[in-house]
């Protein structure tokens, strides 16, 4: 069957204190906190990160607080908020959502924490779905906090309880950076019981927690002190760790590199670091002493190669390991191959590559947000896009997103754009439900603020979707399930001050047309709500599917503009073009294609229009 | 110490790619084998490729197969197979795939008189030609028969249990936990079809690639078709309307307010500003039609 992928770990609640299970990443990260005692956890979903705070829903209540929170900023301050109230507290992003959250955590870094303070943040090396391949570790050298990698699941619930340890000891808040494929990888993990911490209390210590200029004078020095004790702590740390080995070079590396460095060289010393920021330097001095030449191993950014060249000890890294992408055992190999280090495999027997079929990810059957993007092409717009399923009506055949930048950037864009006095089309901005909660409210105040002349279309279909349907401030659900007012749109943007306002049913092609339209002719800032539940999530969408009168169709593929997936070519001709046919597991029954027929020749079964008379 | 067992499982998103892999990894783990599996999903939901490895055995280091070092190649479906042929190791992998085909709506944008799809060649026999061990099987039809299609990729892990160390009961008993309860029973028949398949237990005869008609049908090719596109300017009221429906956006209004051809190459002869004009101002003269009426 089909299986269910959403709900990884449905009773996580259930899973014992003791013996062993197979946890993917993310699971493993929220297990760990769990052991460690977290009792409030916040996050905005973001692939790959969304399974942690998904996964710490799923233990109990009493036991820890999870909540979808309107942006990463938010949730690092929820977090926050809960240190200082003496609990322990998580707060999960991809890694631009920490560029979100930024500004909280360059704060917090001076300001410490009071219950323990754990950012878990998920870089996606290879960029499998996100807007570029960023390094936390920087950040965290920025940040002048601790990062912690762990390297599979089991480190990763073990890094995690432990990373509260630190955060309170050494009075910082701390990264636990995952990957990618440490998210997605499912090995299997120990089970412990539940550290209970005793309930904390609010410390009243305003030279700490008030960060004015004057405070945050004082509490600078008290950073870097920090700083220099996490290095002392990392080098006696079993977080730092040598693997003796039979080689006379040595390998430093950390996170999933670690794994492929195992696979590659298991015979090579290695220096695992558990913990790529501070660096345990004394540990990497001798490390690199008892060896004839050492080569680091690190994804992304060569952090660790630029400290340690900066401590005056020759090593070489980047010169062989790509700087961008994401690692695997054959580029490893080929890097220590090329370093001379291992000998180069002969060319294996491989199979005969076939040409690719190119098989991206499309827009689904029925998806409310074909109409959209149809429209606001056919009405010659300039479009700017967003964050979402959405961006996915860039690719063809729509190709009806001009510009796509970050979370909430969309408005803002569209109000540059009219303001620059070169563009003579209309401009729409376009921006899913829960992206205008993240941050699309402040720029569409801006728009209203410097009276910009755009149209806002609002992409409501009830759901965060992209990152697998979860709930947010609009649905009127929370993490837990609960039942709550859900955000009214058009009163937020009423009380913005927009005249223009207008809901759309996405299902009605020409309504959607005329509306826009409408919007678009209007003087000032328009905004058109397209209102429709997404076709996935909460509840598959499933209707009778249509089908296609094949005597009567003329090939025109009008229906295909769309770029519905149900929609495909059938094997008969009229006039050498290809009649189409639909894929009746696939079609929902929006009838968005009909509309669009030249020949009227797509229709809902009769059989079903007698049934439903 | 040995090293380990490598399994790629790759199809579609919505096939049960990842279902069949947690299957393996939890049975592997219950056996008390180290065991990896790993995933890249997020796209999965929206027809996407999606993958999944999963290795095991005494010890496993990296997530990820390294090309040309998977012992097994599970395809839910047919051009997925070809993707990652590659992958499998050349002396004693074995390749078991679903001929099913999924074809992109990406493969059939080209609206030329004489297009073909672009879906991938290779017909399944001259493929398990290539391959050490090669079971190319209709799973989807199997599936369909047994009441359900979507429990093809069932009929594909009984296939997968005859070549891997674990008891039918072993399979049995995981399989159980991870369908829904109203599918067992179907689920069941799957298995035990794709593992008499396999096994060549069905007819008593070793098991044979299914024939594949052509997917679709190779028109005639359009070298030397001639189009052309007749604009009536008088007629034209500068309405815009087969400007904006042009799915190659090769009309445009010039400063008359009357359409023009701007890019005869990109024209299909689709026909659709014909047809949807209101003034009958615009006309696709296609050969094609000439030569079938003479």
């Amino acid at each position: 069957m089909g299986g269910n992928t959403k709900k990884t770990v449905p009773d996580a609640a259930a899973l014992p204190n003791e013996g062993a299970a197979p946890l993917s990443g993310n699971e493993a990260i929220a297990r760990g906190a769990w052991e460690g005692g977290v009792r409030v956890a916040a996050a905005y979903p973001g692939t790959p990160s969304t399974e942690i705070l998904e996964a710490l829903a799923e233990y109990p209540r009493d036991d820890v607080h999870a909540q979808w929170s309107t942006n990463e900023k938010v949730a690092v301050d929820v977090a926050i908020g809960a240190s200082f109230s003496g609990v322990r507290a998580l707060s999960a992003m991809k890694h631009v959502g920490l560029n979100v959250a930024a500004d909280a955590l360059m704060s917090q870094t001076y300001i410490g924490v009071n219950g323990g303070l754990v950012l878990a943040v998920a870089d996606d090396p290879g960029i499998h779905s996100s807007q570029n391949e960023q390094d936390t570790r920087l950040f965290a050298r920025f940040a002048q906090v601790p990062v912690l990698e762990p390297s599979d699941a089991e480190e990763a619930r073990i890094f995690t309880a432990l990373a509260f340890e630190i955060s309170e000891e050494f009075d910082t808040p701390v990264i636990l950076r995952s990957t990618t494929r440490l998210s997605h990888t499912r090995s299997t993990v120990s089970l412990q019981p539940r550290v209970e911490k005793d309930g904390g209390e609010f410390v009243d210590d305003p030279v700490k927690n008030v960060i004015i200029p004057a405070h945050a004078r004082r509490r600078h020095p008290l950073v870097l002190e920090r700083e220099a004790a996490l290095e002392r702590y990392f080098d006696d740390s079993p977080l730092t760790r040598w693997e003796k080995g039979s080689t006379d070079y040595g390998i430093i590396t950390h996170s999933t590199a670690y794994a492929y460095v195992k696979e590659v060289a298991p015979d090579a010393h290695v220096l695992k670091l558990g913990a790529s920021y501070p660096l345990a330097r004394e540990t990497v001095r001798k490390f690199c002493d008892s060896v004839t030449r050492v080569i680091v191993v690190e994804e992304l950014e060569p952090l660790l190669e630029t400290e340690i060249r900066a401590m005056g000890i020759v090593i070489e890294g980047k010169d062989f390991v790509p700087r961008a992408g994401e690692l695997s055992p054959e580029i490893v190999r080929g890097a220590l191959a090329e370093a001379g280090l291992i000998p180069a495999e002969d060319a294996p027997l491989a199979l005969d590559a076939v040409a690719e079929l190119a098989r991206p990810p499309v827009l689904c059957a029925g998806c409310p947000h074909m109409t959209s993007y149809f429209t606001a092409r056919n009405l010659g717009a300039r479009i700017t896009g967003d964050i979402g399923c959405y961006t996915l009506a860039a690719l063809d055949p729509l190709q009806a997103i001009d510009t796509t930048v970050a979370m909430g950037s969309g408005i803002g864009n569209a109000v540059g754009m009219a303001m620059s006095g070169t563009e003579e089309k209309p401009i729409v901005a376009t921006i899913g439900d829960s992206t205008f909660l993240h941050s699309g409210i402040p720029p569409l105040i801006d728009a209203i603020y410097n009276q910009a002349n755009i149209t806002v279309l609002l992409l409501d279909n009830h759901i965060t979707a992209m990152t697998g349907g979860q709930d947010h401030p609009g649905t009127g659900r929370t993490l837990a399930g609960e039942e709550v007012t859900a955000v009214d749109y058009e009163k937020i943007v009423r009380a913005l001050g927009v005249e223009f306002v207008r809901h759309v049913d996405p299902y009605d092609m020409s309504d959607v047309q005329r509306t826009c339209a409408d919007a678009i002719a209007f003087e000032g800032v328009s905004v058109v709500i397209a209102d429709r539940p997404c076709v996935l999530d909460p509840v598959k969408i499933k209707g009778p599917a249509l089908n296609v009168k094949e005597e009567n169709c003329t090939a025109c593929q009008a229906c295909m503009n769309i770029g519905c997936p149900a929609i495909t070519w059938s094997d008969t001709l009229f006039e050498g073009h290809h009649k189409v046919c639909i894929d009746e597991e696939m079609c929902i029954g929006c009838t968005l294609c009909a509309q669009l027929c030249t020949s009227g020749c797509i229709t809902v079964p009769e059989a079903t229009v007698a049934a439903s008379a | 110490m040995s090293e380990p067992t490598n399994v790629l499982i790759v199809g579609v998103g919505g096939q049960g790619v990842i279902m069949l892999s947690k299957v393996l990894a939890t049975l592997c783990q219950e056996r008390g084998l180290a065991v990896k599996q790993s995933e890249v999903h997020g796209m999965a939901k929206r027809g996407g490729a999606v993958f999944s490895h999963v290795r095991f055995g005494e010890q496993v280091w990296s997530p990820t197969i390294p090309k040309g070092k998977a012992d097994l190649l599970i395809a839910l479906e047919w051009a997925e197979a070809l993707r990652w042929l590659d992958y499998l190791e050349p002396e004693h992998g074995v390749l078991i795939a679903d001929t099913k085909r999924i074809v992109p709506p990406f493969s059939c944008r080209d609206r030329r008189v004489g297009a073909t799809s672009s879906y991938v060649e290779g017909a399944p026999a001259e493929v398990i030609e290539q391959v050490a061990e090669g079971y190319a099987l209709d799973a989807s039809g199997m599936a369909r028969e047994l009441g359900n299609e979507r429990a093809a990729n069932t009929v594909l892990l009984g296939a997968l249990s005859t070549k891997l160390p674990f008891s039918e009961d072993e399979w049995r008993g995981t399989l159980s936990r991870f369908v829904p309860p109203k599918t067992v029973k179907v689920n069941r028949a799957a298995f035990d079809e794709g593992r008499d398949w396999v096994s060549g237990r069905r007819d008593g005869e070793a098991p044979t690639a299914p024939e594949l008609p052509d997917m679709i049908s190779r028109a005639r090719p359009g070298a030397g078709e001639q189009l052309d596109i007749e604009i009536v300017p008088e007629w034209c009221k500068g309405c815009d309307i087969c400007v904006r429906i042009c799915p190659e956006r090769c009309l445009a209004l010039n400063s008359e307010q009357v359409v023009v051809l701007i890019d005869r190459k990109a024209c299909t002869g689709c026909r659709l500003c014909e047809w949807l004009c209101p003034d009958f101002a615009i006309a696709v003269r296609h050969s094609y039609v000439a030569e079938a009426v003479a």
